[in-house]
């Protein structure tokens, strides 16, 4: 139990898969301009990547390990998370078109967005059972959401503060990234490993 | 080697009937009116209409939200198109092609310095103001040719940048990148243009350019609807465009062009369906 606790501890603020490991920067910076559509994100993002995680051990240690075809996991493993985004985004169309456009292009980037592989093959790397790469799967989902929820509230006072034209828009957004990185590294050696 | 097959194959096939099942449980209605519509669009995805690319263009039309003559770069044939498929009466856009007006290329106009920068107009100018003397005149450095959808712009091989009125569809993605502002949008009618962009006094433009406008209201005196002299420059009135090309001859700086008449020197383009009105839509 305190192990699970720990996991999660641990993937949501000591190793965010954003701030610390930096996986999935495009969606942090293309979706994090207002904190509803960061909000949104973050939780189809939560959806895919617990999903992914179950399918993608039962993947690996009952059919690419018995059969001997660990070669296979990259595409393996994205072929389940294409399928996995593609029934997000069908859901998302259907039950919130507000959303759906205001996600627009990078839902769809959810299946590249190397937080998601990184996820899968953190899991097996690690060699976690079941229930701790499930475990591990919502803590980084939730820390996924954390910084993109954080980021965006920044990035929307941001937009009201007199910012130097050089530094306008992206530029003064990845100085800022950096800085939310840095404040995040005060969690280290909060939980080992 | 056949485990792999099976396995990769039977994972793509659950998902197939996974994803199959869902996109019928989860189908959103689409307006076949609206696949309609993007079917007899360009496909330019300029944004003339004020839309960010034909496809919401089309779904705003069908909505309702959009009228069908937003589409200035389809021309009328596309405007009646979208109006037949949504059952209303097809208004007349008046369809406008941008000019640039300016005939200073570097043989007639003066610069500043030897710009070896960035080939960008838009860099250019932030260093101290472009490197033509000339503040309103055409830098020729190709940032309007770049962001032409339709191939419609020409550099001349003295600097000038000229805009062929066959290919211009009136999209004025051109009029937003230029940093002087000397692309300017006109009926395509008019083919009779003032082609001078600077407010400064007749004796200094005589100083930086051969065929800048003086003001000196020869123009105005021999045709007086057809020209307007606004801030010490000359101006066609384009509701009276018919009347303007008397002045043509007349003008001592020959700053006053007749498109139907050829394009500016060193201009690849020709005259002749310039002023017809017709283009591929």
């Amino acid at each position: 139990m305190v192990e699970l606790l720990l996991i999660l501890v641990s993937t949501i603020f000591v190793n965010n898969f954003v701030l610390a490991r930096f996986l999935g920067i495009c969606p942090f910076l293309g979706v994090s301009k207002k904190v509803e559509t960061a909000l949104g994100m973050g939780m189809a993002v939560t959806f895919v990547m617990t999903i992914a995680a179950v399918v993608t051990w039962f993947i690996q240690y009952f059919i690419l390990v018995p059969f001997g075809i660990e070669y296979l996991q990259t595409i393996a493993f994205i072929l389940v998370i294409a399928s996995l985004v593609q029934l997000v985004e069908m859901v998302i169309q259907k039950t919130s078109p507000a959303l759906y456009q205001s996600l627009g292009i990078f839902l769809p980037l959810i299946t590249t967005n190397c937080a998601v592989l990184g996820l899968a093959v953190l899991n097996i790397q690690k060699e976690l059972n079941f229930l701790e790469s499930i475990v591990f799967a919502v803590g980084a989902a939730l820390g996924f959401t954390l910084a993109m929820v954080l980021f965006a509230g920044l990035r929307e006072r941001l937009d009201l503060c007199p910012v130097p034209k050089c530094f306008q828009g992206t530029a003064i957004a990845l100085v800022t990234a950096g800085l939310l990185s840095l404040a995040f590294m005060g969690f280290a050696g909060l939980v080992k490993g | 080697m056949l485990e792999a097959v099976l396995s990769i194959g039977g994972i793509g096939l659950l998902a197939a009937l996974a994803l199959g099942g869902a996109a019928k449980k989860f189908a959103v209605a689409v307006d076949p009116r609206e696949l309609e519509i993007l079917d007899v669009l360009s496909g330019a995805n300029c944004g003339a209409c004020g839309y960010p690319g034909c496809s919401a263009y089309a779904k705003a039309v069908a909505n309702g939200e959009a009228s069908p003559a937003l589409c200035t770069p389809g021309g009328q044939g596309t405007i009646d198109k979208i109006a037949a498929i949504m059952g209303v009466a097809a208004e007349q856009a008046v369809p406008q092609v941008a000019v640039v007006v300016c005939q200073g290329d570097n043989r007639k106009a003066k610069s500043k310095y030897q710009y070896l920068g960035i080939q960008d107009c838009n860099a250019a100018q932030k260093l101290a103001g472009g490197p033509k003397t000339c503040p309103g005149g055409c830098l020729g450095l190709g940032t309007c040719v770049r962001a032409c959808p339709f191939g419609a712009i020409e550099i001349t091989a003295d600097g000038l940048a000229v805009i062929s009125r066959d290919k211009c569809t009136g999209c004025q993605k051109c009029v937003a990148v230029c940093p002087r502002q000397v692309i300017k949008m006109s009926p395509r009618v008019a083919t009779v243009h003032v082609l001078c962009n600077s407010h400064d006094k007749g004796a200094e433009v005589r100083k930086y350019c051969e065929v800048g406008c003086i003001a000196c209201q020869i123009c105005k005196k021999s045709a007086p609807d057809a020209y307007q002299i606004e801030g010490l420059l000359a101006q066609v009135v384009y509701e009276h465009h018919d009347q303007a090309a008397v002045a043509v001859a007349k003008c001592p700086t020959k700053c006053i062009r007749d498109f139907s008449q050829g394009y500016p020197e060193g201009s690849r383009f020709v005259a002749g369906a310039a002023s017809s009105g017709q283009h591929a839509a």
